[in-house]
Order: structure tokens, then sequence, then C-alpha cells
């Protein structure tokens, strides 16, 4: 047995070993040199560009992509545009970055999967430096241009690309520089000469690290650790600043003593303290600055990245065993595994349709979250329609169905899946995307299947298009809803020969409904509208649109008894009605004399103690008494009540020997009245009796 | 009063909550439009944004000025223009013109518009449509609830009456379940809920729906049981005459997001005040489910009784005066000022509701109720017409004779329909059609054929496919069978018993003991029984569409806390403020509580004119 500190070896008071964990598989033969490389953290893909620049179709760049021990995953010549950065995103995603400003996707098998720009003037002036970031909002970009600008994009998923603020001075690239993720904010930090800058959104502020000695010199390189919290600078004299990251607070502050710029400076952990620390590397050289400050515990690795991670490299089956494992709830878990399973299954080429979607449902089942929709909209992606409508059939929330049915243009079927939904904001999204594809005719025929998309879309006629509204109920043959349509047309037309003719195209309708009470009314309307046309012009009335009850009253309240009498008999106004109106006219105009004659011409078809009310409204308890002895015997009591005369009422009362009527008499009698409510109560007693 | 409340009543949950949301996300939206911006507020919108954000914390998020809209150009000068709308086609249409009038003029401003609850995808088609979709953006003020009270929320959605019952729309269910499902995951979870009525089944659906996309955290319940019930199951008690002190406050006074406007005639003075009612209101909340006659007696006593407050202040010494000054006064005068207030209310109601008229029409109501002396109720309505009282109300009256009876006999309604037409204009006609439509006012068919249609018709409805009936055809199937459930569910009490409207014995008391509302009957029976087992003659008379479905949470046996004991009934169309008032009776009783929430606060009047289609 060999020594068992053997292979340990002393650095400063501590003892370090190199032990190897794995050995690479892969056969460089050029080791990495003039090669852009990136890996993925969390010993994530590697991917490997050999000579990004070179220019020549003839002699293309090879794209590699290992696994972090060096396994290849996939490999094929580089046929785009020089590129200057690789980088991967949190999905597993190979970002390559090109000296044109166009970032070109793959996924982690170097299958492309999408592109996109990172600006119009950066293809004017070349990308410079790029820099692939990770933040809690996604993935991001930051690049700078030949003419000096940076343009950044926080989340490549929700592509926002934002130019930041010139540089005072900067020509060219600067020295070093870096992005932060701060306050929710990205940011860069950068140096050019002496001069330390942060740039954000709107402004460009010249900073100055706390406590960095001024003889410290300019910052040559400088390094953020992965949480943005902490922040490595290297000065071109060899010290080396370290601090927070938002520049409030410094840690510590070593002389290095060495004078070139390292080739690479990263924040790590020293295994044993736990403590964040620097490791700086030169050419021939390692060396690891702590920075002495609390334990900072990085959690970004998830058990939901791990599961993705495996899902990426279609490892399903061991991510179910790890989701069931870690006790990952489903929706979170086995769900997601699923959910990508099946959208690679739908692209299956070599499986029919019905095999697909049979090993689909079989596996998904009703697991929780997994959208059938969603996996559909692969397959149509991938040009199978019919593979994604019989997937389609297993999504159980019908709305989810309808955008991809609009899509593959099966918009009858998307209408009644809508209007499964009971989703009418769908519905309506449906029906106007019909009404946009289809003709008239079909497009109406359609609706009069879906009562509830037609009603709808009746609802938004009579608010947008009335003539729309009239050509569906004439296509229905609905003749009642018709003429009230011409009704309600009618009343918006303020011309009366067009109001008449609406309304005679009412009539005519409801005739055709055989609704002839309608049918009658609106004749009568025309009638009167005409009436309504000659008064006013001979009189000046003003009647015209007012109701026949209203004309009438007009007429009275301008002393025109004749013309209001002949309305009454031409329309067989009941009496009762035209009374209360004559009555209440009179009255109101005080016109006292022609009220008793009114009286008198007729026996009253709404009795008389109307006459007595209607005087007492204006105060006039003279001409109201005239009335009280023609009242009917049942009202007598009232009548005298309300001319306020007390004796009259109870002599009414006692003699009908009515209670209730005796009750109503007692409680308007005042308690000084004793005589009378002795006469009373007595009435009172002797009724009960009975 | 003279309740025999129980003690064992639990705790409401504290509404508060909805409040606070809905402001801070309203804060973060102006935020979203950053710099000083000219903020132009939907007319209808205004009260309930006064309950939850005020003009200072507005002015403090940049709103520089503040419009109602009006539909004609505007002057503001700002360069940023936000919108707080409802969802309504006119008012987009209205910004499209504003947004176009600036472009003609070579204008550019920023456009923000923020619907409220939601926006509808009709209202980006007309942005689209009028080409400014560009110019504007959108956003969602997701502000479903607004509470009025301790118990009572509303959706502040008149228009969801009409747009869902008459014009067959149902954009407003999904806002119903996204309200349910809001109060669900701040007071949820619900262990039971109930429901009749197929938008109540639908806005079920639509909750059940998000609850199932949505993560679902474990906690303590606060609300146990859900009662849903459409408007249209029970038009008879909004239609109803109020004679509880809140709700005839609301007939006569119009309460607006709990806020009542007393004219002169109340305040004795030259002024107009508007008037917080609610439980805060100690006064008010004495007096707001009473009875009317009991009222005017429980207020003089009030008087009295403040009386002998003020009065203590005789013989104190100076310290015990400077107590009774720092502590009592102040709420003395408060006290002082709402009891005048609500007795100057009360001579006001009383002044035109104890006249014999009132008195009438009260009868004639109880009347149609209890299915007697028809005849008689017919010619108080004619007379009601000829004299020209009010048009609303012999609609209303007309509407009442219609359900109460299943339909007016031909003659009679023609001669009443001609009668009204003359009186109040042709264009009625189309009122009529609506009122049809709804089951609220119609024709009694011919015995033959309706029997062949109902059977038809009830076969379809019991159908899943009921959905797709056409409206001609379900209003048909609209048959109101009042009477038939009075006899079931014992809905008007004998009347040749004496009761005592001061010592209520059941919900019938909210209608001077003649009528027990029928909806607050229903959740009665079904709370009961948990469930609608035996009633099933019931809900075939009510046309179907009850559920009961117990939650997945209802398992767990911790259930039978305090929550269970909070019920919410949510009321699809609007409820009556005499509903709520039967209600809390209810709870009493059973030692309960009950919360209320509505899509708006309804009556008789506001029922009825939502329906008119008169356009003079």
């Amino acid at each position: 047995m060999a020594f068992i500190t053997a292979n340990w070896n002393p650095l400063g008071e501590a003892f370090y070993r190199k032990t190897e964990l794995y050995e690479m598989c892969w056969n460089l033969k050029d080791g990495l040199r003039d090669s852009l490389v990136a890996a993925a953290p969390y010993g994530g893909p590697i991917a490997l560009l050999r000579e990004p620049l070179r220019r020549s179709p003839s002699s293309r760049p090879q794209l590699e992509i290992y696994s972090a021990s060096g396994v290849s995953i996939a490999s094929f010549p580089w046929k785009s545009g020089p590129v200057v950065q690789l980088g991967w995103t949190v999905s597993d995603e190979l970002l390559c970055i090109q000296e044109d400003g166009s970032v070109l996707i793959y996924d982690l098998f170097g299958s492309f999967k999408r592109h996109f720009s990172m600006g119009q003037e950066v293809m004017h002036s070349q990308v410079l430096e790029a820099k692939v970031f990770h933040s809690p909002y996604g993935t991001g970009v930051a690049i700078v241009t030949a003419s000096s600008r940076f343009t950044l994009a926080t989340n490549i998923d929700d592509l926002k690309l934002r130019r930041l603020p010139e540089v005072p001075g900067l020509q060219g690239k600067p020295t070093s520089w870096v992005v932060l993720s701060q306050d929710r904010q990205t940011k860069v930090l950068m140096s050019n000469g002496p001069e330390l800058y942060i740039l954000d959104n709107t402004s460009c502020t010249a900073v100055v690290p706390p406590g960095l000695s001024p003889q410290a010199g300019s910052i040559a390189h400088m390094s953020v650790s992965f949480s943005y919290k902490y922040l490595a600078l290297f000065t071109d004299t060899g010290h080396m600043w370290t601090g927070l990251s938002h520049l409030q607070e410094k840690l510590s502050e070593v002389d290095t003593k060495k004078t070139t710029p390292p080739k690479q400076m990263v924040w790590c952990r020293r295994p044993r303290s736990q403590q964040p620390s620097v490791v700086l590397m030169w050419d021939r050289l390692l060396m690891v600055v702590g920075a002495s400050q609390d334990t900072i515990q990085f959690k970004q690795l998830t058990p939901q990245v791990l599961i993705d991670r495996l899902v990426y490299r279609q490892f399903y089956p061991l991510a179910i065993e790890v989701c069931r494992y870690l006790k990952i709830p489903d929706y979170q878990g086995v769900s997601r595994v699923l959910k990508h399973w099946a959208s690679c299954k739908v692209q299956q080429k070599d499986l029919s349709d019905e095999a697909i979607a049979r090993a689909v449902c079989v596996k998904v089942g009703d697991s929780p979250g997994v959208s059938y929709s969603d996996i559909a909209a692969k397959a149509y992606e991938c040009g199978r329609t019919e593979l994604a409508i019989k997937l389609l059939d297993s999504e159980a929330r019908s709305g989810e169905q309808v955008p991809l049915l609009l899509k593959m243009k099966r918009s009858q079927l998307a209408l009644s899946k809508a209007v499964e939904s009971g989703d009418t904001d769908l519905v309506y999204t449906v029906v106007t995307y019909l009404k946009n594809e289809m003709n008239r005719g079909d497009f109406f025929m359609t609706l009069r299947n879906q009562p509830v998309a037609l009603s709808l879309y009746r609802q938004f006629c009579k608010l947008q298009e009335q003539e729309t509204l009239k050509d569906l109920y004439n296509q229905d043959d609905d003749h009642q809803e018709l003429a009230n349509y011409y009704v309600t047309a009618s009343y918006r037309e303020k011309r009366l020969d067009s109001r008449l003719s609406l309304l005679q195209s009412a009539v005519d309708e409801y005739n055709k409904a055989k609704n002839e009470f309608s049918a009658k009314a609106t004749e009568e309307e025309m009638r009167l509208l005409r009436i309504q046309r000659k008064l006013d012009e001979r009189k000046g009335a003003g009647l015209l649109g007012l109701s026949l009850q209203a004309t009438m009253e007009a007429l009275l309240a301008l002393g025109l008894h004749k013309q209001a009498e002949q309305l009454y008999r031409d329309f067989r106004v009941p009496d009762k009605r035209f009374w209360w109106l004559k009555l209440k006219s009179l009255a109101e105009k005080e016109e006292w004399e022609e009220l008793e004659k009114f009286s008198r011409s007729k026996k009253s078809p709404i009795g008389y103690l109307a006459f007595v009310e209607i005087c007492m409204k204006s105060n006039n308890k003279h001409e109201a008494k005239k009335y009280v002895s023609k009242v009917t015997p049942e009202q007598r009591v009232k009548a005298h009540l309300a001319v306020g005369d007390l004796e009259g009422a109870a002599d009414a009362a006692i003699e009908r020997k009515s209670d209730s009527e005796l009750a109503a008499v007692l409680a308007r009698c005042p308690a000084s009245d004793r005589q009378l409510l002795d006469r009373l109560n007595r009435a009172a007693a002797t009724a009960a009796k009975k | 009063m003279a309740h025999s409340a129980r003690t064992d009543c639990p705790e409401l949950p504290d509404f508060f909550l909805l409040k606070r949301l809905a402001r801070d996300q309203l804060i973060y939206l102006l935020e979203q439009l950053p710099g000083k911006k000219d903020l132009f507020i939907e007319a209808d919108l205004m009260s309930p944004l006064d309950r939850i954000a005020n003009v200072s914390t507005l002015k403090q998020h940049e709103v520089d000025k503040l419009y109602k809209v009006e539909y004609k150009p505007i002057v503001s000068t700002s360069d940023q223009l936000c919108f707080l709308i409802r969802p309504r086609i006119p008012t987009v249409k209205w910004i499209c013109d504003v947004a176009n009038a600036d472009k003609a003029a070579g204008r550019f401003r920023r456009y923000k518009i923020i619907f409220t609850p939601q926006k509808f995808y009709a209202c980006d088609a007309v942005l689209e449509e009028q080409g400014i979709i560009g110019d504007v953006t959108t956003d969602e003020w997701s502000f479903y609830l607004l509470p009025l009270d301790d118990d009572i929320i509303s959706l502040e959605l008149p228009e969801f009456f009409r747009d869902n019952f008459l014009a067959g729309d149902q954009r407003w269910v999904r806002t119903a379940g996204s309200a349910l499902h809001l109060l669900h995951s701040l007071y949820g979870p619900f262990s039971k809920v109930y429901g009749i009525g197929r938008c109540s089944k639908m806005a079920y659906e639509s909750w059940r729906e998000q609850v199932e996309e949505g993560e679902q955290k474990a906690r303590q319940a606060e609300i146990g049981k859900v009662f849903l019930i459409d408007r249209d199951v029970d038009f008879v008690t909004p239609l109803c005459s109020q004679v509880v002190y809140e709700g005839l406050v609301d007939d006569i006074f119009k309460i607006k997001c709990a806020c009542v406007e007393f004219g002169p005639d109340v305040t004795s003075s030259d002024k107009s005040i508007k008037v917080m009612l609610n439980s805060q209101d100690r006064v008010f909340n004495e007096i707001r489910n009473e009875h009317f006659s009991n009222v005017f007696g429980f207020l003089s006593q009030k008087a009295r009784n403040l009386q002998t407050s003020y009065d203590k202040r005789r013989g104190m010494d100076i310290k015990q005066m400077k107590t009774f000054v720092s502590e009592e006064l102040k709420g003395l005068k408060q006290e002082h000022r709402l009891l005048s207030l609500h007795i100057g209310a009360c001579e006001s109601i009383m002044k035109k509701k104890t006249k014999q008229d009132f008195q009438e029409l009260l009868k004639t109501e109880h009347s149609l109720l209890e299915g007697f002396e028809i005849r008689e109720s017919i010619s108080y309505i004619e007379e009601h017409i000829n004299r020209q009282v009010s048009m609303i109300e012999s609609l209303r009256l007309l509407c009442l004779l219609s359900i109460t009876e299943n339909g007016l006999l031909p003659k009679d309604y023609r001669s009443l329909k001609a009668q009204y037409l003359q009186s109040y204009g042709v264009d009625h006609l189309l009122t009529f059609a609506n009122l049809r439509q709804l089951g609220l006012l119609v024709e009694q068919q011919p015995g033959e054929t309706l029997t062949v249609m109902e059977s038809t018709v009830g076969k379809l409805v019991n159908d899943r496919t009921a959905g797709k009936l056409s409206d001609a055809f379900s209003s048909l199937a609209k048959k109101s069978n009042f009477r038939a459930l009075s006899r079931k569910l014992n809905l008007v009490p004998k009347s040749d018993e004496e009761y005592d409207l001061r010592v209520p014995r059941d919900m019938a008391y909210i209608f001077s003991g003649a009528y027990v509302p029928l909806s607050c009957k229903l959740i009665e029976q079904v709370l009961e029984r948990d469930g609608w087992t035996g009633l099933e003659e019931v809900t075939r008379l009510l046309n179907g569409h009850e559920f009961a479905v117990t939650g997945s949470t209802g398992a767990d046996s911790k259930a039978k806390n305090d929550a269970q004991r909070i019920i919410l009934v949510m009321f699809l169309g609007g409820c009556t403020f005499s509903e709520i008032s039967a209600l809390r009776f209810l709870g009493r009783e059973r030692g309960c509580k009950f919360i209320v929430v509505t899509t708006a606060i309804t009556n008789s009047s506001r029922l009825l004119e939502a329906l008119l289609d008169n356009l003079v």
C-alpha cells in the first residue's frame, strides 16, 4: 500500500492533492488553441468551434458538441458567417453569436432551432465582443460593436433589444467589461483606461471602486460571481480588488506582483472554508485569492434544472425515476418529462399517426399539467395535421383546442369547440375569424347552427353593423325580429317620410310574422305621426313623436279640446283613461267651471272620488266639496276624509257600519274631540258584535 | 332590536384585502405609463374607483387631471392619456375617435386603455378596425370585487343582467367565474358548492377550470359553503315593493355603491348630503333590516336615549366634563347627525309611502302573491295605467301579474298592452318583446299547444344540448309556475294569522308577512338538506340546472369549524336589499352568516329599466 499522504503537496500552510475524476474521452489534436469554447454550467455540454474566423469557403470550421466528459454528441461544418462567441442558455441551447450580430440557436444535438438579430445598426458595424449571461429572467446576450456601442437582450426568449448610451471617449472595444444583473436591471460595468463606468438603460455613470488605492492603476480585467454579488478587478499594476458588485463595499485588496493581466479570472468557493475566492490563471501560474466574507451558497442547480438537463438529453426514463425518487410534485416533475417526451415522439417520422397518437395517449393519460394542445401544436409544426387533430381529441379543455384548429383552418370545428368551452371571448375570436374567411352566405349558415355564437354576433352588430343585422334576420326569415329592427331604425330616423316608410316595412314584417297586434299598433303609430304633422303645421303644437296620451295631454294644455277629443274617438281610447286625463288637465289649469261642466257631461266612468282628490291636490277644498255628495257610498268615507270633513266621514262610516272604515276615521280623529270619539267607538263596538 | 339573535354566529372574514389588492394593481398599472397623464374614467366606474383609490392616491402616481368619459371630443392638453373603462364597444369606439382626431390634427400622444375587470376580444377588434391598435397599449385591471359592506360584495356589473339573460351573451360568465376564483383562493377552499340556473352552472364550471389550471395552496378555509343562483330563477322577489328600511331607501333614494344622496327634503336644509350606508353607521345598522313600520318608533326611542346621554353633562365637575368631551361627545354628535338624517329620511318616506295609494298598491301585490281577487288586481293595474302613475311601476305590476298567474289571458294581455302603448309610446313594442323573451310578461297560450310544446321543451331542457336551444324556443319553457312553487315551498303564509312585524318569525317579515322570498327559501331548504334531495318537484318547476358538489378538500375532518357556517351566496344578475335582509335574518336564526356576492344591487326599477327598449 502506498504511503497515504504521498500525493499531497504543500501550499503555504495548507496541503492539496490532485485527483482525476474522469478522463476526457475526446481526442483533440491541437488542444483548444485558436478555438472558441463554451461549457454549459454544472457539467453541461461543451461546444467547440475551431478557427471561427477562417473565412475561406473551401475549408469550413467544424462545430463540435461534447458531453462534459468529452463524448462527442454532434459535429458538423459551420456554414454560416464568422462567429465571435459561443454560449449556452439555461435550457441547454447553444448560442452562436456572429460578427454581423445575428445569433443562431442550436439544441444540444446540433439541430438548428431558430435565429434572431441583435439589431440593424450592428449589421453595419460588426460585433467586436459578445457575452452570454444568465439571470433570473433567463439567458441574455450582450455585445459591443466596432462603433463602441453596447446592445443587450436580457432574455432571448422574450427578445427586447436595448441599446445602451454612448460611453464618452471610448474607441473600439473597452479594456474589459462584465454584465451585471442588479435590482431587476441589467447593466454593463466597463473600463476604458483609468476610467470605470456603469451603463444602464438611460445613463453612463463614472464610478470608483471604494478603497482602491490611487496608485493601483487602470483596470485591465474584471470578473463577477455567478450570483452577481461579488466583483473582482485586476489592475495593470497587479493589484486585485474584490468587493460587492454594487461597488459600495470593498472586501480585500491584494498586490499579486504580476503586471500582466491573467488569461482567466473567475470566482469560486474554496472547498473547506466555503469562502468565496478568486482564481487567477496565467500561462504557467494559478493563484487563489480569498475574499474574507461570509459563506455564500449557490443554489442554482435545483432538482428542476437537473431534470430539465436529463430531459434535454432525452434520458426520459431516468428523468422520471429521478422525479419519483425526489418526490417532485407531478406537474413540476413527471408531467414535464412526459410533455417533452411527447413533443419529441410526434416528430418520429417512421411511425403512423395512429400509432403515435395511441402511444402518446397511453403514456400521458391525464397527467396534470400536460396539455394535449401543446403536443398537437408540435405535431402540426412538423407538418402532421391529421396527427394534430387526433391529439386534440384528447384535450379535455375545449377552449385550448381552438387556436390550433383555427391555425389548421378547421374553423367550423373551432367554432363548436369554442362554444363548448363557454368562453364567450373565444367564441367571438372565432366568429371574427370566420367572418373574414368565409363568404357571407356560408358565414351566416355556420352561425345558424350555433345559437350562442349567433346571439353574440347579433350583439356586436347591434352596436357596430346595423345593416348586417338586417341581413341576418332576412336570411333566417325571422319576420318578428326584422319588424322590431325596422321599428328601432325608425326611431333613429329624423325625417318623417323615411320614418314612415320604415314603419311601413315593420307593419309588413309583423303581418308576415302573423303578429296582428303589433302590426295594428304600428299602423296606428303611423296614423298618429301623420296627424301630429298636420297639427304641428297648422297649430305649431310641437307634437311629433309624442305618444298618443302625451299628444292628447299637450292638446288639452293648449286648449285644443276638439282636436284632443277627435283623437280620443279616432284611436278608441278607453273612456276611463280619457276622463282621468281631462280631469287632471283641467285641474292643473284651474278651469273649475269647465271641470264642473265636464263632470256633468255624462256619468263619470271613473267615479267622483277622483274629482274630489284632484281638487284637493290643487288645494281647492271649495271645489272638492262639490263632488263629495256624488261619490258612491263605498267611497263616501274616503271622500269626506279627503276634504277633511271628520263629522261627515263619521256619519258615513256609522251609517255603513263598516269596522275598517270606522277605524280609518278613528285614526284621524283628534283626541280632543271626545264627543266624536265616543260616537265612533260605540259604533265600532256594535259593528264588532255583529 | 327585538330579534332573538343567536350568540354563536361566526365572525365574517375580512374583505379589506380585496380592496388592497385592487388598489395595488391599479397603481402598478398606472406606473406602467410613467410621467404625467390625464385619466379618463368611465362614468359608472367613478364610485367604485372612489372606494378603492381616492384622488390624492391617483395624483401621487402622476395622474394630472381626471375626466369622466362623456363621449365628446376631449380638451386635455396632456401628452399622455389613460382610459379606465369597462370593456364596452361604444367606449372603445369613442377612444378611437379621440385618437383619430389627434392624428388628423397632427398631434402626438401616448394612449393607454385599462379595461376592467377584463378585456374582450371585441374591443381589440374595434381598435383594429378603427386603425389605432398600434397607437394604444392595453392592460387589464382585474378589479372583480368591490366590498360594499361587511357582508356585501358587488361586481358592479349591472349590464350582466341584460347581456346574459336577455341578449344570450355569456361574456360575463367567465368574469363571474374569475370573481369566485379570487374569493376561493383568498378565503377558500370551499367544501361545498350548490347552485341553480344555467348561468350559475357555467360560472361554476369556469371557476373549476381556473382552479385546475392554477396551483393549489393548502390553507385554513374562511368560507365553507357557496350557493350560486341565477336571477331568472326568481323574478317575483325583485319585482315586489320593498318595505324593509334599506330596500325602501334604495327604492326611493337610490343607493349607489353603498352611498345615498339625501336631498333637501330629508336634510331639512338647502343642501343635499351624501351618506355612506353600511354597518359603520351605527344608527343605520340597527334599522336597516327592520320592517318600515318599526323604524320610526325605534328612531324616536333612540333620540330620547341620546338626549339622556347629553343630559349627563348636568352636574358634572370640570374633570368629568373633560372626560365627557374628549371621550363621549364626538360619538354622541356623530350619532346625533346620523339620527337626524335617518329621521329625515323616514319622514320623507312616510310622506310618500304611508298614503292610501301605497297601501292599496301593497294590497294588490299581496293579492297577486296569494292568487286572490285577480280581477280586482287587474282593474287596479288598468287604473294605474289610466292615471299615468308611472311608466315603470305599471310595467312592474303587469309583470308581477303575469309571473304569478303564469301569463295573462289573451284578452287582458292585448287590452293592457294597447293601453300601455298608447300611453307611453309604440316603441315599447320592443320592451314588450324583451319582457316576453324573458318570460316576465307573456300571453297565455291556448291549453292544447302549450302542453305539447312544454313536454318537448321539457325533454330538451334536461338534455345536455339545452344550451343550444334558440331563444324563441326557450322562452316557451320559461313558465314561471309560481303558484305551484308557492304551494310546494309554502311561500305565502296563511293570511288569517296576525303577523307581528316587530317579532319576525320567518323571512316573510321582509314583505310584511305576506311572502317568503323564493330565492332565499331555496337557499334555506338546500342548506338544510345539504343538497337538492327532496326538492325534485321544485327543481322541475324551476326548469332544472341545479347542482350540489362536494369540494376536493371537503373530506378533511377539521372542516367542521366556523368556516362551515359562513355561506357565500352569489346572485348572478343582481339581488335586492330585501333578499340580503332576509338572509341576515336566516343567519341569525340558524347561527350562521351569509356573505352576499352579486353582479349588482338591483330593485324593481333597475331590473325593468334594463329591459326597456324605448328609444325616445
